[in-house]
């Protein structure tokens, strides 16, 4: 493991919890692996029957294969790597009442359990929030619903991009003019905003929990945390009467405000002037050249009007120019500035690379691999990479010898009777 | 003001109080978050002007007032507000005293100006050994480029979000209205509460980076690694449709307006094809492979069933695609998902009344806790507010002594 600063003095400020995770896909584990990150014991609780549809997505580790073939792609997905490092995995099959019977036996002994199943699927395998609250009476139920458990719309299986339409964020991605609206996101917005949201409603509620003995129920739809960010624009609906268009990369803060092209093919830059001192000192880094006095661009608010002009002429200058070397000039006159960067970009990039955004594991069918790091870096509490994702049932004798305290004869049968499975 | 939580019970994050010097989004909506789950949050601005978030819209009828900033009155609900001059010896002074009664400090300034001002984790830490500082900035305190300026669009640039958002003959499209921001602004309310559990266990604080490139860098993006890795695809921006999906899985024009369709299973595609109605393309082998149609050939492909589209309302194909079970559904503009059937049953928005910009439908917050319901109770601060509540009541400021700071615009 290459942070070996988190193993010798990496107090982890969740030890002391147990997660049990439903989750499937995105939302629900990554929600869980925030937590894990940070120490919970956080036990994926899947099975052949029920397996994480994320196991069997692409692209995966090595050759591709047929579809269908089940050998070992559920233990070859990277992504899924990702999402679900730090966890250990049990494979109990909830098709059977013994399964079931064994998954309440872990639930008396954890303290948090977490899902992003369809609204009802709880209740209907018995684990709605009292029935749990009868085996753990502090137990925090975390449900995340995609539209709610709840309302018209409940049943709807809504992936991101749906959600995100739903929000009115979708409405926004796109350029101003007669451009076709460009609507997505290259990633699963409404997904990981759900997941930040919850894991911080867990742990106020555990925060709560330590203080009072009181444990509770929390739901947090995956539409209303991708709108709870949207506050601003609901505002300006309501204070103009105009509901906010396509965005492009323009912001009311100020201008030049866009990503330019740079001499390099399809490089980009983030150029963002917000004040007069900054727009001095922009014109100054192009040498002044004369179309910066003009009255077209002689304030603020005249820049801000005549932007297709602005631009044109800010275009003209970074092209000659690679987007590394802008950015250095810029920034070096206290200018914000930043190549656009694509995923090699950011691999390679030696401040991302500092602060560890993504880290190097070993997995026992994929080899060394590498995976994002902490979103957030904490002084003394760091948390961090401990171990891999779990293999299918990787830690079944763990759970259910060690903690649930089954003999091995027994578990043997489980086995073969494919509750453990 | 409705308050969102009538039965008056406590909030998880009851008796923690919040020193929140920020200004426009991640730090204020951070700040907010904690309020809404129970923080006693008190908002630090420069005296006279306030901070800069007043300043950026919108506006009721687009008439600029830094007491009628939409941004800022949402960003800010649920706190008290002082205003202090933290670059003089008094207003520093005060600040050390509301430090000596808080459990959390909250900032997103620049880096330079964190340091001049002695109040970074390192300089506090001796004097306040309980603290915790969490700091928020575009890029983060550590590393090469920690001193570097930075906005929004920045961060989403050094992201990965941007480079392949957009039409592919276009430039890259930035993820709007300050998005990067705010969820920066949740993961570090997160961070925070980690660091309060951290104290029970070690009676310190600590200090919090949170940079809203690498929330998103690690989260959102993170994920294109393996792609690069074993694909060797780096990124590239495809417009209205996900990359490397099955099709169909885009957003697509209908008869007034767009819709966004994402229907992975077959059995998914299936009823749509089913919808769609006996057309001879569909039997087409073609026309099968929903891998080769996403990655090879969308535009043919969606040129197959954008007439359907086009022939319909949003509201038609809303009520079809439930009727069929279709993850299909209308790209609402704002005023529509404030009319939302679905948010509206849940009385998910919530009004909010400013004494001087009116009252308004705002979004409430996310997390339904059923025993400690997250508040919405106070409206944003106007412009040193709670000066004399603050300062005068709880720190026991005398008369004079506010007099005197008034004067000297510390405060």
């Amino acid at each position: 493991m290459t942070n070996e600063k988190t193993e010798s003095n990496n107090l982890l400020p969740l030890s002391r919890y147990r997660v049990v995770d439903f989750g499937t896909a995105w939302a629900g584990p990554m929600a869980a692996q925030l937590l894990a990150d940070l120490g919970a014991q956080v036990i994926k609780v899947e099975s052949r029957a029920r397996m994480d549809g994320l196991r069997l997505g692409r692209p995966i580790a090595g050759d591709d294969v047929a579809g269908g073939d089940r050998g070992l792609w559920p233990e070859l997905q990277p992504v899924f790597h990702g999402i679900n490092r730090n966890k250990l995995s049990v494979t109990l099959n909830l098709k059977t009442d013994e399964g079931l019977g064994l998954v309440r036996e872990l639930l008396a002994g954890s303290d948090v359990a977490l899902n992003n199943y369809s609204p009802g699927v709880l209740d209907r395998l018995g684990l709605g929030y009292e029935e749990m609250r009868a085996l753990r009476p502090d137990i925090i139920l975390v449900s995340m619903p995609a539209l709610g458990e709840t309302g018209p719309l409940r049943e709807v299986l809504a992936y991101a991009p749906i959600i995100q339409a739903l929000s009115g964020l979708m409405s926004v991605v796109g350029y101003s003019g007669d451009e076709p609206l460009v609507g997505e996101l290259q990633a699963p917005w409404s997904d990981v905003v759900a997941a930040i949201h919850a894991a911080l409603a867990t742990v106020a509620a555990l925060y709560h929990r330590n203080r009072t003995g009181q444990g509770q129920f929390i739901e947090v739809a995956q539409l209303e945390a991708t709108t709870s960010m949207l506050g601003e624009a609901f505002l300006e609906t309501q204070m103009t009467g105009m509901s906010p268009g396509p965005q492009g990369n323009y912001s009311a803060g100020g201008a030049p405000h866009n990503n330019y092209p740079c001499a390099e093919p399809d490089r980009w830059v983030a150029i963002a002037v917000t004040s007069e001192e900054e727009w001095q000192a922009f014109c100054g880094v192009l040498g002044n050249p004369a179309w910066t006095a003009g009255e077209m661009f002689a304030t603020m608010a005249a820049r801000l009007a005549n932007l297709e002009e602005l631009d044109a002429h800010v275009r003209e200058w970074t092209r000659a120019h690679s987007s590394r070397e802008i950015t250095e000039l810029l920034q070096g006159q206290g200018i914000a500035a930043m190549p656009v960067m694509n995923i090699e970009d950011q691999f390679l990039d030696p401040h991302l690379r500092e602060r560890q955004a993504y880290l190097e594991v070993e997995h026992p069918h994929a080899g060394i691999e590498w995976v994002y790091g902490m979103p957030w870096l904490l002084g003394s509490t760091p948390g961090g990479m401990r171990s891999h994702a779990p293999l299918l049932g990787e830690h079944n004798e763990y759970v259910l010898t060690e903690l649930l305290g089954i003999a091995a004869a027994e578990v043997t049968r489980l086995q073969e009777s494919e509750v453990i499975y | 003001m409705e308050n969102y939580n009538p039965s008056g019970t406590a909030g998880p994050l009851t008796g923690v109080r919040v020193i929140e010097w920020g200004s426009l989004v991640s730090a204020p909506f951070c700040g907010k978050a904690l309020g809404e789950l129970g923080a006693d949050v008190i908002k630090i601005e420069p005296p006279g002007k306030g901070e800069e978030g007043r300043y950026r819209g919108p506006y009721p009828d687009n008439v600029p007032h830094p007491e009628k900033s939409g941004l800022f009155l949402f960003a800010n609900l649920n706190k008290r507000g002082i205003t202090l001059d933290v670059g003089t010896d008094s207003g520093r002074r005060i600040l050390g005293q509301l430090l000596e009664t808080a459990d959390v400090l909250l900032e997103n300034q620049s880096l330079s100006l964190v340091e001049e001002t002695g109040l970074d984790y390192e300089s506090l830490k001796g004097e306040y050994p309980r603290l915790v500082v969490i700091s928020i900035s575009p890029y983060g305190r550590t590393g090469p480029y920690r001193g570097y300026r930075g906005t929004d669009l920045t961060a989403n640039a050094m992201s990965g979000l941007s480079f392949g958002t957009g039409h592919r003959h276009r430039e890259p499209l930035t993820t709007p209205l300050h998005q990067a921001s705010y969820l920066a602004g949740v993961g570090a309310a997160f961070a925070t509460i980690i660091a309060l559990l951290g104290r029970d266990m070690t009676g310190r604080g600590q200090s919090v980076d949170v940079a809203e490139a690498q929330v998103i860098g690690t989260l959102l993006t993170g994920y294109h690694l393996p792609t690069y890795i074993y694909r060797g695809v780096a990124g590239f921006r495809s417009g209205n449709r996900m990359r490397l999906g099955l099709f169909p899985n885009c957003v697509l024009p209908c008869r007034d307006g767009y819709i966004c369709i994402d229907a992975p299973q077959m059995a998914q595609y299936q009823r749509f094809l089913d919808l769609l109605g006996d057309q001879e393309w569909m039997e087409n082998p073609r026309y099968r492979d929903r891998r080769a149609m996403s990655d090879q050939y969308p535009e043919e492909a969606e040129s197959l069933i954008s007439p359907w589209f086009m022939e319909r309302t949003k509201q038609e194909i809303l009520e079809a695609c439930l009727a069929h079970r279709i993850p299909c559904v209308p790209v609402y503009t704002f005023e529509e998902t404030l009319g939302d059937p679905q948010l509206t049953s849940r009385d998910y928005f919530k009004e909010v009344s400013s004494d001087t910009a009116g009252t308004f439908r705002v979004p409430g917050p996310p997390y339904r806790l059923q025993k400690t319901a997250a508040r919405l109770v106070r409206a944003a601060p106007s412009i040193g507010q709670h000066n004399q509540e603050i300062l005068g009541r709880e720190l026991g400021l005398g008369g004079d002594a506010m007099e005197k700071l008034r004067a000297d615009q510390v405060i």
